[in-house]
């Protein structure tokens, strides 16, 4: 009987905060016209979440493309097909690895800060002291936060991308004798600019659309103590990851289904 | 707020290296290069098999890429696949007795059309029809005529022994 009860519990306080995500959301979204006005606090947000962010995508992304470029390397060789490895390793950075490792990392590296940088700010009640000071800080704090996580994750997944492509060809071309022109040639023979890379940057905006907002809204939604702030960025990075991972099959699915 | 100026060049040079990974991308990885704004003018083929061509396959002379594939739907009253293609507006002195034919890029690259000149007088213009035409090669259909006529040939050669034993 008691389990039932649990479960009964569990269902509505997860429909329960499903519903305060939203009203979030919303309120968030509300919010970001009036960053449009201070562009002071956007830039130093981008900073924190974006260019902080900038060594560790780029030297994963450079060592993604060499391991790309060695594992299609020792497959493509035993068809006598490594002409074709830019295609191999550009396709499957640009489709696949760059948007979904991208999103990842960036929940790892900025998401679990914005919701310790927030649940902390809750836990010393400096939101509660926004709002008694009439600011909203869903406007002032949240917002600049949001709009700087979105506007990043396609940046950072784009260069994930090219740096991968360029560490696949110095492996490839460099350390096992794949032709420089044919690595490259056959990459633009076989890429497609809207059916790929538009594809690959539409699938970034959505990862960073979500990463940003779950990871605001676990720092806003923490419980304010210590053990709380903790639970809640443990809770950032599975969620985020859950939902990249999801989405990717979903958005995969849509776009490259029918061909 | 102190105006903090090493922390905008840095958030300006990150948002510039993105947009450039961007460009990268676009320019340099995928066909977008390639892709012609240019005036085109549309002709038409039918093939009794046009293969594995896709929209957007290549189409080239002399093996240089003059346009591409537009459209490929199926008649259902001749049984022919029809092939639409752009060619590039600079290349209008194509005779218009050419002879298109779909070809493979290397034993497993991409199937393209090829077009082959003529020497009429007149040239292919927008709305053309390609009479000649040389359907794709199946590798199917090929290996299995091969058989046929090799198996036919020792079934021949076996009669004949057959018949001298007689």
């Amino acid at each position: 009987m008691e389990f039932f009860q649990n479960l009964g519990a569990s269902t509505r306080s997860s429909f329960t905060k499903l519903g305060r995500g939203s009203y979030f959301l919303v309120h968030l979204l509300a919010g970001i016209s009036s960053v449009l006005v201070r562009p002071r606090l956007l830039l130093k947000q981008l900073h924190s979440v974006g260019v902080l962010s900038f060594l560790i995508i780029s030297i994963s992304g450079l060592f993604v493309g060499m391991v790309l470029g060695l594992q299609g390397f020792y497959i493509l060789s035993r068809f006598g097909a490594e002409e074709t490895l830019g295609v191999m390793v550009a396709a499957s950075l640009v489709r696949e690895l760059g948007p979904v490792v991208t999103a990842l990392l960036f929940a790892g590296r900025a998401g679990s800060a914005l919701t310790a940088e927030i649940g902390l700010m809750k836990a010393t009640e400096q939101l509660s002291g926004m709002e008694m000071m009439a600011i909203d800080p869903i406007k002032r704090i949240i917002s600049p936060r949001f709009l700087a996580g979105f506007l990043s994750m396609p940046l950072l997944a784009a260069l994930f991308s090219c740096v991968g492509i360029i560490g696949g060809q110095l492996v490839g071309t460099g350390l096992l004798g794949v032709d420089d022109g044919a690595y490259w040639s056959q990459m633009q023979a076989n890429l497609d600019f809207q059916g790929d890379i538009i594809n690959g940057v539409i699938k970034s905006i959505v990862f960073g659309f979500v990463t940003s907002w779950i990871a605001l809204f676990e720092g806003y939604d923490s419980i304010p103590t210590a053990e709380g702030v903790s639970r809640a960025t443990t809770r950032t990075v599975v969620n985020s990851a859950f939902s990249i991972l999801g989405l990717d099959f979903i958005l995969t699915a849509l776009m490259f289904g029918d061909n | 707020m102190p105006h903090n100026k090493t922390q905008d060049t840095l958030v300006g040079l990150f948002v510039a290296s993105g947009i450039a990974s961007l460009f990268f991308l676009g320019l340099h990885v995928s066909n977008l290069s390639s892709f012609s704004h240019g005036k085109t003018f549309e002709i038409t083929a039918r093939f009794s098999n046009s293969g594995g061509l896709k929209v957007k396959s290549a189409v080239s002379a002399a093996g240089v890429k003059i346009g591409s594939v537009k459209s490929i739907t199926f008649d259902p009253k001749t049984y022919e696949s029809v092939v639409k293609m752009d060619i590039d507006a600079q290349y209008k002195t194509l005779p218009d007795d050419s002879s298109a034919s779909v070809f493979t890029a290397g034993l497993l690259g991409e199937q393209y059309v090829s077009l082959d000149g003529g020497g009429s007088d007149d040239y292919l213009k927008n709305g053309s029809k390609i009479e000649i035409t040389n359907s794709a090669l199946i590798l199917e259909k090929a290996l299995g005529q091969f058989l046929f006529k090799s198996a036919e040939e020792k079934k021949g050669g076996d009669d004949k022994k057959g018949s001298s034993k007689k």
